[in-house]
C-alpha cells in the first residue's frame, strides 16, 4: 500500500545516543516536525544492552549504566513534539534527501524532510574481514552480539570463552561472562597494547585475573559443529605469525572484538563523500556532510570512545539540521583540516565560517608520551599547540580551536609528536 | 519395521537432487537421504559457483560429454527454477610466454570438446573488455558461455520441485549399512532402516564407502580442498567476467569471478587431504589465493573480504565420471567420480542416470500433472519500487527488514522455513535468502533469526542451531534466568 509522502523539517535516522540527542536538540532549536526513525523496537540503540556503568561521567558528572543514560535522553524527548517511529527501517536515502522507509505497520513510506541527520551508529568488524583461518562452527560471534544475547535475551553464548581483540566491548564481555560463571580463557590482542580504554583494562581484565595475550592472535579455529578450541600464536615484531610457538586453548566460544566500522550504507547510497581514515562522512563543525541539508552525528561519523562525545555531536548536528530546515542557511567559505603526521583520523574535516569554538576529535596513530598536538597551516606555521602526558589510539583527543584562527579557504593539518612507547 | 520406498537416493547434493527432480515425473515413491542436516550437499554448495562449458575437460570422456551437454540446458533450467543465472563469460589471461604457448592447445581441446565458440583475444582487446586485468597481459582466450549461478539455490530449487511431486527428503540421516535384500536393498541409517527396490549412490565423497558395502572396491575417493575469499559487493574489483589463469599441468589455478549476488569470489586452492569431513581454511591457503588472483587482477584486494570458505571436492582414483550399474547387483546405480565439474554436469548426469535406471527396469508409469517449475522466494531488495509495494501489500512482513546488509525481510525468512524442504537452522536461512551473508555477517540479524526459527519450529532458543544438532548457537541461561527458572 503506497501512502502519501510524509513531509517534515528534520528526519533523524537511528535512535541511539546520537539520534536521540539530535532529535531533542532539533526540536529545542525550533523545528516543529521532527521524525526519529528507528529500526528496532526501542529507543536508545545499543545503550540498552550496555548494562555496565561508565556512561555520563562527562555530560552528567554521574556514573550511569547504558539504559540509565539512554533514559535521560528519552525523558527529554518525551517533552518535545518529536515523533519516534519504531520498527522502521530506512532502505533508501537519495541525494535530494528523500527517504524510503519500511515498517510492518506503515508498509512503504516516502519521507520528504527538509534536513536529515544520519545517526546509524557503527557495526562490528567480522571474522571474515580479518580472515581468521580455520573451521566455521557455531560459537564464533561478535562481542556485541553476545552482549545482546546475554543482557537482552538472558542467554549465554557458551561456557568456555576466548575473546579475540581487546576493544571495549570485548573486555566488558570478558568480565560479564566471568561474572556469569563462565571460564574466560583469554583475551587475545594482535596489537602491542589494548584496543580499548585503559579503565576497562583495569576494571574488566586485571581485576578479574583474566589472562591477556598482547601481540598474539588466533591462528586457527577448531571444531566442525561447535567451536572446540583455538590456536593462539605470537606475532613477531615484523608482523609475521610465529606458528612454532602457537598453543591451543580449549573453548566452546570465540568472541570477536576487533574493531568498529561506521555504518554508512545509506550515506554511500546517497553519494555522500566519505573520509577514508574515519570511514564516515566528511563533515564540518556543524556535522554537515558533503550534501547540504544532510548532517551526520556520532559513531556514523567516526567511532568515538565515549558516549558523552556521541551525544554532544548529536546535539550540535540536531541544532544545525533544525536551522537548515528553517531556512537559516548562510553561505560560508570553508577551510579543510586533515590528519598529518602521527594522526590516524580526525573530525571535523572542514570548518565552515570563522565564528565560534570548534571542537576537534583526533585519534593518535600510536601510543605517545609527552605528546605535542599541533595545528599547523599550509606553510607549516604552528597555529596552536596542546600538550598531553600520554596519548593512546583508543582514547580520543579533544581540542578546541577558535574558528577565527582558521582563515577561510586555508588548508590545515594536525600533527602529533612525542616519545613513542 | 523398515521404511519402504521404491527408490532411494543417497546424497542430496547437486546430483542427487537433480536426479530426484528428473525422476519425480514418475509415479514412484522416492526418498532422498543425506548425512547433513539440509539439502545442498557438501561439495555442491562450496565451490566456484560456475557453470562450465567443458572447454578444458579431458576430451573424449564421459565427463566432457556430460558437461558440454549440460551447459546449454541452464537457460531453460534457471527459468524453470526461477534462480539467478548469468552468462557472463570467462577470459583466460596469459601473462607469460609459457602461458601464451599453451593457448593453441587449449583452443584445440575446446574444439575437441565441442565448444567451438572459444576465441583468441589480443592484449588490447582484453584491456578494453576488462580494464582491471593486469596490464602485463599478453593475450588470452574468451569463453563466452562460461556462466555463474547460485549453486545452493540450484539444489534447493530442484529439491522443492521434487518435493512438490511427492519426493521425500530425510536429512541429518547417515547411511550406516547397505546390503542386498529380497526385492532390493536393506539400508541401515542413523534414523532407522529403509527397504528400497532401487538405490542410487550419489554420495559424492562417500561413494566408495557405499559401493564397498556391496563388494565394489575398485576405487577410492579423497578430498581435494579449495579455499576461497568472498569480497564485498562494494569492493572496487571492476571485472565483468570470470577471470581465469592459464591452467598448468598441476592445477587449473586460482580464479576471480563475480557472483550472481554482486559479490566476488577468489579461489580455490587445490590441496590433497585425507579427512573427508573436516572443513577449514588456512592462512597459507588464503594467502596463496590472494597472491595468484592479484597476478591476474591487481585490484582484487582482500581487505574487502567479508568471509572465507572451503570446499572439499571428491577426487576419485582412478579418475573420471563413473555412472554405472552392475549386472550382479540389480537395482544399484553408482554415480561416482563426479568432481569439481559436478554442479555443471548434474542436470545431464540426472538424465543419463534416469536412462540407466529405465534400462535397469525402473517402472516408468508417469505421475499425473507433475510439477516442473518452481517460483523462487520474491526478494525485496531486488524488486523494483512498484513490485516492492505489491510485495508489502501482499504480506506486511515484507516491510519488516531482518538482515539490513542484504535487506532480507521477515516474509522471505518465513518462506525459507515454511517451504519443503525448508530451512531448519541459521545456515539454511542464509543459503536460501542470504540473510546474514552480507558485510556484517550476521552481526545484526544473528540474534533475530534464531528467535524467528525458534518461534516457527516451536523450539527454544537454545535448540536453534547453525547447521543442525551439535551446532547449537547458545548455551544456557544467565544466572538471573536460571534463578527465575528454579
Amino acid at each position: 500500500m503506497k501512502r502519501a509522502p510524509i513531509r517534515c523539517d528534520v528526519a533523524v535516522i537511528g535512535a541511539g545516543p546520537a539520534g536521540l540527542a539530535a532529535a531533542v536538540e532539533a526540536a529545542n532549536e525550533g523545528a516543529q516536525n521532527v521524525l526519529l526513525l528507528e529500526r528496532d523496537d526501542h529507543l536508545g540503540g545499543i545503550l540498552q544492552q550496555c548494562i555496565h556503568s561508565g556512561f555520563g561521567l562527562h555530560l552528567f558528572g554521574e556514573d550511569l549504566t547504558g539504559p540509565e543514560y539512554a533514559e535521560r535522553f528519552i525523558d527529554r524527548l518525551s517533552s518535545t513534539p518529536v515523533r519516534p517511529m519504531l520498527h522502521t527501517m530506512v532502505v533508501e536515502l537519495r541525494p535530494d534527501r528523500s527517504i524510503l522507509a519500511v515498517s510492518r505497520r506503515g508498509g512503504l513510506q516516502e519521507i520528504l524532510p527538509s534536513a536529515v541527520v544520519l545517526a546509524m551508529g557503527c557495526r562490528e568488524r567480522t571474522r571474515g574481514a580479518i580472515a581468521v583461518p580455520g573451521s566455521r562452527p557455531a560459537g564464533v560471534m561478535s562481542a556485541g552480539q553476545a552482549q545482546r544475547f546475554i543482557n537482552i535475551e538472558g542467554i549465554l553464548p557458551g561456557r568456555e570463552i576466548v575473546v579475540l581483540g581487546s576493544g571495549d566491548i570485548g573486555m566488558i564481555m570478558a568480565r560479564r561472562l566471568h561474572l556469569e560463571g563462565c571460564m574466560v580463557r583469554a583475551v587475545v590482542e594482535a596489537g602491542s597494547c589494548i584496543g580499548g580504554l585503559s579503565r576497562n583494562l583495569v576494571q574488566c581484565i586485571q581485576d578479574f585475573g583474566i589472562p591477556l595475550y598482547l601481540s598474539h592472535t588466533v591462528s586457527e579455529i577448531h571444531g566442525q559443529s561447535r567451536v572446540e578450541g583455538v590456536h593462539v600464536a605470537p606475532i613477531a615484531s615484523d608482523g609475521t605469525l610465529e606458528r612454532g610457538r602457537a598453543f591451543r586453548l580449549d573453548c566452546d566460544t570465540l568472541l570477536l572484538s576487533v574493531g568498529l566500522i561506521p555504518e554508512n550504507e545509506l550515506s554511500r547510497q546517497a553519494g555522500i563523500v566519505l573520509d577514508r581514515p574515519t570511514g564516515g562522512p566528511a563533515v564540518d563543525q556543524r556535522f554537515q556532510t558533503s550534501i547540504p541539508g544532510i548532517f551526520a552525528a556520532g559513531n556514523v561519523v567516526q567511532v568515538f570512545d565515549l558516549v558523552d562525545h556521541v551525544s554532544a555531536c548529536g546535539t550540535a548536528a540536531g541544532a544545525a539540521a533544525a536551522r537548515y530546515a528553517m531556512g537559516k542557511r548562510a553561505q560560508v567559505r570553508e577551510s579543510a583540516v586533515c590528519a598529518g603526521a602521527g594522526v590516524r583520523s580526525l573530525t571535523p574535516q572542514r570548518v565552515a565560517g570563522n565564528e565560534g569554538m570548534v571542537p576537534f576529535f583526533l585519534r593518535a596513530r600510536a601510543q605517545t608520551r609527552k605528546a605535542k598536538v599541533r595545528l599547523i597551516d599550509g606553510g607549516d606555521a604552528v597555529i596552536q599547540e596542546w600538550r598531553f602526558p600520554i596519548v593512546r589510539p583508543p582514547e580520543m583527543i579533544r581540542v578546541e580551536v577558535d574558528a577565527g584562527n582558521l582563515p577561510q579557504n586555508g588548508a590545515y593539518s594536525f600533527q602529533i609528536t612525542g616519545e613513542s612507547s | 519395521m523398515a521404511e519402504k520406498t521404491d527408490l532411494l537416493i543417497i546424497g542430496a547434493g547437486a546430483v542427487g537432487t537433480a536426479l530426484a527432480r528428473e525422476l519425480s515425473r514418475l509415479s514412484l515413491r522416492i526418498l532422498v537421504v543425506d548425512r547433513l542436516h539440509d539439502v545442498g550437499g557438501d561439495a555442491s554448495k562450496s565451490n566456484s559457483a560456475i557453470i562450465h562449458t567443458g572447454f578444458d575437460a579431458p576430451p573424449g570422456t564421459l565427463e566432457s560429454r556430460l558437461v558440454t551437454q549440460a551447459n546449454p540446458m541452464y537457460d531453460r533450467l534457471a527459468a524453470d527454477l526461477d534462480i539467478p543465472f548469468r552468462r557472463v563469460g570467462a577470459i583466460l589471461v596469459a601473462l607469460s610466454e609459457e602461458e601464451e604457448a599453451e593457448l593453441p592447445h587449449i583452443l584445440e581441446k575446446a574444439l575437441a570438446n565441442g565448444v567451438p565458440d572459444v576465441e583468441r583475444l589480443e592484449a588490447a582487446a582484453i584491456r578494453g573488455m576488462e580494464p582491471a586485468v593486469n596490464p602485463a597481459v599478453r593475450c588470452g582466450l574468451l569463453v563466452p558461455r562460461e556462466s555463474i549461478i547460485d549453486p545452493f539455490l540450484l539444489v534447493v530449487a530442484q529439491a522443492e520441485v521434487a518435493a512438490s511431486n511427492g519426493v521425500e527428503f530425510s536429512t541429518g540421516r547417515e547411511v550406516t549399512g547397505l546390503q542386498r535384500h529380497p526385492g532390493g536393498f536393506l539400508v541401515a541409517t542413523s534414523r532407522g532402516d529403509i527397504e528400497a527396490s532401487f538405490v542410487v549412490n550419489a554420495a559424492g565423497m562417500f561413494t566408495d564407502r557405499l559401493s564397498a558395502q556391496l563388494g565394489i572396491k575398485d576405487f577410492t575417493v579423497h578430498p581435494r580442498r579449495g579455499q576461497f575469499h568472498v569480497l564485498d559487493r562494494a569492493a572496487p574489483v571492476g571485472v565483468q567476467r570470470i577471470i581465469l589463469p592459464v591452467p598448468t599441468k598441476t592445477t587449473k589455478g586460482r580464479l576471480l569471478a563475480p557472483t550472481v549476488h554482486g559479490n566476488w569470489i577468489m579461489g580455490p586452492t587445490a590441496e590433497e587431504l585425507e579427512d573427508r569431513t573436516t572443513h577449514g581454511t588456512t592462512q597459507e591457503g588464503l594467502a596463496e589465493v590472494v597472491r595468484d588472483v592479484r597476478r591476474l587482477v591487481p585490484g582484487a584486494d582482500p581487505s574487502w573480504a567479508i568471509t572465507q570458505y572451503d570446499g572439499l571436492r571428491p577426487v576419485r582414483t582412478p579418475d573420471g565420471y563413473h555412472l554405472r550399474s552392475f549386472p550382479g547387483i540389480p537395482g544399484y546405480l553408482e554415480l561416482s567420480g563426479i568432481r569439481s565439474t559436478g554442479v555443471t554436469a548434474s542436470v545431464a548426469v540426472a538424465r543419463y542416470a534416469s536412462d540407466l535406471l529405465q534400462q535397469m527396469g525402473l517402472p516408468q508409469a508417469a505421475r499425473t500433472g507433475p510439477v516442473t517449475r518452481r517460483k523462487g522466494i520474491s526478494c525485496f531488495r531486488e524488486a523494483e519500487p512498484a513490485a516492492r509495494a505489491a510485495l508489502v501489500e501482499g504480506d506486511p512482513l515484507y516491510a519488516s527488514v531482518i538482515c539490513r546488509c542484504e535487506t532480507v525481510t521477515e516474509a522471505e525468512i518465513l518462506q525459507a522455513i515454511r517451504r519443503t524442504p525448508g530451512a531448519r537452522d541459521v545456515d539454511g536461512i542464509k543459503r536460501r535468502v542470504r540473510a546474514g551473508l552480507g558485510r556484517c555477517q550476521g552481526g545484526f540479524c544473528g540474534s533475530r533469526i534464531p528467535a524467528i526459527l525458534a518461534r516457527e519450529l516451536g523450539c527454544t532458543l537454545h535448540e536453534v542451531s547453525k547447521k543442525g544438532p551439535g551446532s547449537e548457537i547458545l548455551n544456557g541461561g544467565t544466572k538471573s534466568q536460571r534463578r527465575a527458572a528454579s
